[in-house]
């Protein structure tokens, strides 16, 4: 009977155990997702994700004969004291040719102020082809009080749109950032 | 309960150690038990008194709502020590009464007492096992989740931001939740939902490895009552989606707490991602509430019918193709976030293929009422209403499942009327139908039938008077989670809120029925149901002995469902 017991005692804790395993891949997952997520977003251009090449990876697209309109947008999130701006509000170009953009932003505070630029284009099917060779969102960008810049994006859109049925009407994208004061703006520009 | 009746049948062979009916003292058995009736009582408590809270919170939530304007909310906030000086405060009032409403009726009322309660209690009794698999676990779950509770109220008097307590909606999305809402009041309202989550967790591991590894000698996968494969859908639901709602709201508290940026742009993070991470849980959570309900209904239908229920392993792998396929639609409650055309059409498209499983177990259960033997108790009117509220609501959901439509009805009260025609009508019908059904048996004292069915009556015209009006208001425009609204929503707001009263009165019938069965009930015998009543549970007396089965009852090949 003793015996009997144990065998079922021991079948019980197998079953809990690949259970409690179940739920405890289930939990890594839950915390994979961050990353995974950010993944996602970045291969495949969901929600408007735009993609990031090189200068060389630039220099091997061609320019197709179709054009494009880009249209810009910058503005910061409430509270935030500073003003940014696009410098045009749109470019004309062609699909695959490289072009500059520039933003101007500037500290109207006291104090300096670190921001970080979140951004996605619309519609959102283009995100996939959106190219960014260098662009000021990259990095965090430090401004002193009073402090005015410009800051360029360099873009191109990927002649590859051309081959998706879902995107290869869109005549116009507009490419769009919003200023946040990065969370860790506090330690980096401690006030004065 | 001086005197328990010898059992039928399963009681040849006296362990001499496990006298029958030997119980512990008070403390010891109600504080530290490990018997799976008594803690599923516990669990059936717990939840009628959570319940009642959460009700009650829905009645301020109607009486305010009556009319436009803000007439008892600074009440509130004065009386709960908010300061009702400061309007704002007011408002926020509203928003810790919603959170509190969704979260008591969702982890610490449905899940409870569908789980917990008739879970611990009838798992073990149908499968012809003596006891859960891991009893002193089942102790552990029943007294997280009511420490859970104690978090969760606490929080309603610790400052949350704007005013006290946590008003962050049951979503707890962020940023509201993270910086929106400075104060320990949604820290703890989120660790109540660790609490809670952690102790679902090791009961889906006791229900899973109970069911499979505990039943009695001849009752295959195949021949289980339905009540038990759907604890055994629901076990692998909560198993599955409760981790994954526990990193997301861990991560929220590091966030809130020691300055990560998992969901706060400003850091690289993205606050969307805590949606996907809730509704991935979610999605699965609102199936967990209700497949309990679909196996109670399964059982009821089929004992009053006197037939096994039609289409029975239909009925089951129904239940499997719910949960499996509940788990990949989760962005239907995020069609306003941005998704795009395709994912939007994926979305609409899964989810209305759950209609299908669902309408499998609608037709069955009127296939199995179609010629049988009707016998109109109050547990199969109970039922029937079930059926009835549960299809409204879910036809509201296949209306919802469609992206473009729900584009407009997003947030306004049309949502609101459908999860609460399949929840608040469907799985809490189904709970006093099981409640009903299996009432007698637990203690052993039949209730008043004329109660029973003056209570469903009652309470049937009181919710249908609360919540069918909200599809009008929903479709006029009517957004949900404000105190007030224009005045020309007043007039089917008025009529809700005197439904409310209605849903209220019955409620006073239902705990009349129990004070009375309890004081002046009959004997229940042990099957007080009758032929059509075929699964283990009504082989032992009412209520049964403390120790079953310690010897395995055997399924015959022929044994019905």
């Amino acid at each position: 009977m003793a015996l009997a017991l144990d065998a079922a005692s021991r079948r019980n804790r197998k079953v809990a155990l690949i259970a409690a395993i179940g739920a405890l891949a289930m939990l890594g997952l839950g915390f994979a997702s961050v990353p995974l997520y950010r993944m996602f977003c970045q291969a495949t251009g969901f929600n408007g994700t735009t993609q990031r090449s090189t200068a060389a990876q630039a220099a091997a697209v061609k320019a197709t004969g179709r054009p494009i309109t880009i249209r810009f947008d910058g503005n910061v999130v409430r509270g935030m004291p500073w003003q940014f701006r696009p410098e045009q509000v749109t470019q004309d170009g062609h699909i695959g040719e490289r072009k500059i953009a520039f933003f101007i932003a500037k500290n109207t505070s006291s104090r300096p102020i670190v921001g970080r630029a979140i951004f996605n284009v619309t519609p959102e099917q283009t995100g996939a082809y959106f190219h960014k060779i260098q662009c000021f969102c990259f990095n965090e960008q430090r401004l002193e009080p009073g402090e005015e810049v410009r800051m360029p994006v360099i873009y191109y859109v990927d002649p590859e749109i051309l081959n998706d049925p879902n995107a290869k009407d869109v005549s116009e994208i507009t490419l769009s950032y919003t200023f946040m004061e990065a969370a860790d703006s506090v330690q980096a520009a401690p006030k004065n | 309960m001086a005197s328990i009746p010898a059992h039928e049948g399963f009681d040849a062979h006296h362990d001499d150690a496990h006298e029958h009916d030997h119980k512990p003292a008070f403390f010891q058995r109600w504080f530290m038990s490990t018997n799976h009736k008594d803690i599923g009582t516990l669990y059936l408590i717990f939840a009628i008194f959570a319940g009642i809270i959460g009700g009650g919170v829905s009645g301020i939530m109607r009486a305010e709502l009556a009319h436009p304007g803000i007439q008892y909310l600074g009440w509130w906030t004065h009386f709960l020590g908010g300061n009702d000086q400061d309007f704002n405060a007011t408002l926020h009032m509203w928003n810790v009464l919603i959170t509190a409403h969704g979260l008591i009726m969702v982890f610490f009322m449905v899940m409870p007492a569908l789980i917990g309660g008739f879970g611990n209690w009838f798992v073990p009794l149908m499968i012809g096992a003596p006891d859960m698999a891991f009893p002193r676990m089942n102790n552990i779950s029943f007294w997280l989740t009511f420490t859970g509770f104690c978090s969760l109220m606490i929080s309603a008097f610790m400052p949350g931001g704007t005013g006290m307590g946590a008003g962050t909606g049951w979503t707890v999305y962020a940023p509201l939740s993270t910086t929106g809402s400075v104060g320990p009041a949604v820290d703890f309202a989120i660790f109540a939902l660790h609490l809670a989550g952690a102790g679902s967790i090791l009961g889906a591991i006791n229900f899973i490895t109970t069911i499979f590894n505990m039943r009695a000698p001849g009752m295959t996968l195949h021949k289980m009552p339905l009540f038990v494969w759907s604890m055994l859908v629901t076990a692998f639901l909560l198993l599955l989606s409760l981790p994954v709602l526990a990193a997301a709201i861990t991560m929220l508290l590091t966030d809130r707490n020691f300055g990560t940026t998992f969901f706060n742009p400003a850091g690289g993070g993205d606050p969307i991602l805590y949606q996907h991470l809730f509704w991935f849980f979610g999605h699965p959570e609102v199936y967990i509430m209700i497949l309990p309900g679909f196996g109670i209904i399964s059982q009821i239908i089929s004992t009053f019918s006197k037939k096994p229920v039609f289409g029975y392993l239909g009925m089951a792998y129904a239940m499997v193709a719910i949960g499996a396929v509940g788990f990949i639609v989760w962005a239907h409650h995020m069609y306003t976030t941005g998704l795009d055309v395709n994912t939007k059409m994926y979305f609409t498209a899964a989810t209305m293929v759950i209609a299908v499983p669902t309408g499998i177990k609608i037709f069955s259960w009127i296939a199995t009422m179609w010629g049988g033997s009707l016998e109109f108790k109050s547990p199969l009117v109970w039922a029937i209403g079930f059926i009835f509220l549960f299809t409204v609501g879910g036809v509201t959901g296949v209306v919802l499942a469609n992206g473009g439509i729900d584009d407009n009805l997003q947030d306004t009260y049309y949502v609101v009327a459908h999860f609460h025609y399949v929840l608040s009508l469907g799985a809490v019908t189904s709970l006093f139908a099981g409640f009903y059904y299996w009432f007698p048996k637990m203690s052993g004292r039949m209730h008043s039938e004329f109660l029973s069915h003056l209570h469903f009556w009652v309470f049937f015209i009181g919710v249908n008077l609360i919540f069918f009006p909200m599809h009008f208001l929903g479709v006029q425009g009517m957004p949900r989670r404000y105190p007030d609204y224009a005045p020309a929503f007043e007039y089917w707001n008025t009529i809700a809120t005197n439904g409310y009263m209605v849903m209220a009165a019955s409620m006073v019938i239902f705990f009349i029925n129990i004070a009375y069965s309890l004081v002046a009930g009959k004997k229940a015998e042990g099957n007080y149901w009758g032929e059509g009543a075929t699964t283990l549970e009504w082989t032992l007396s009412s209520p049964p002995p403390f120790h079953q089965f310690e010897t395995l009852p055997v399924i015959e090949e022929a044994h019905a469902h």
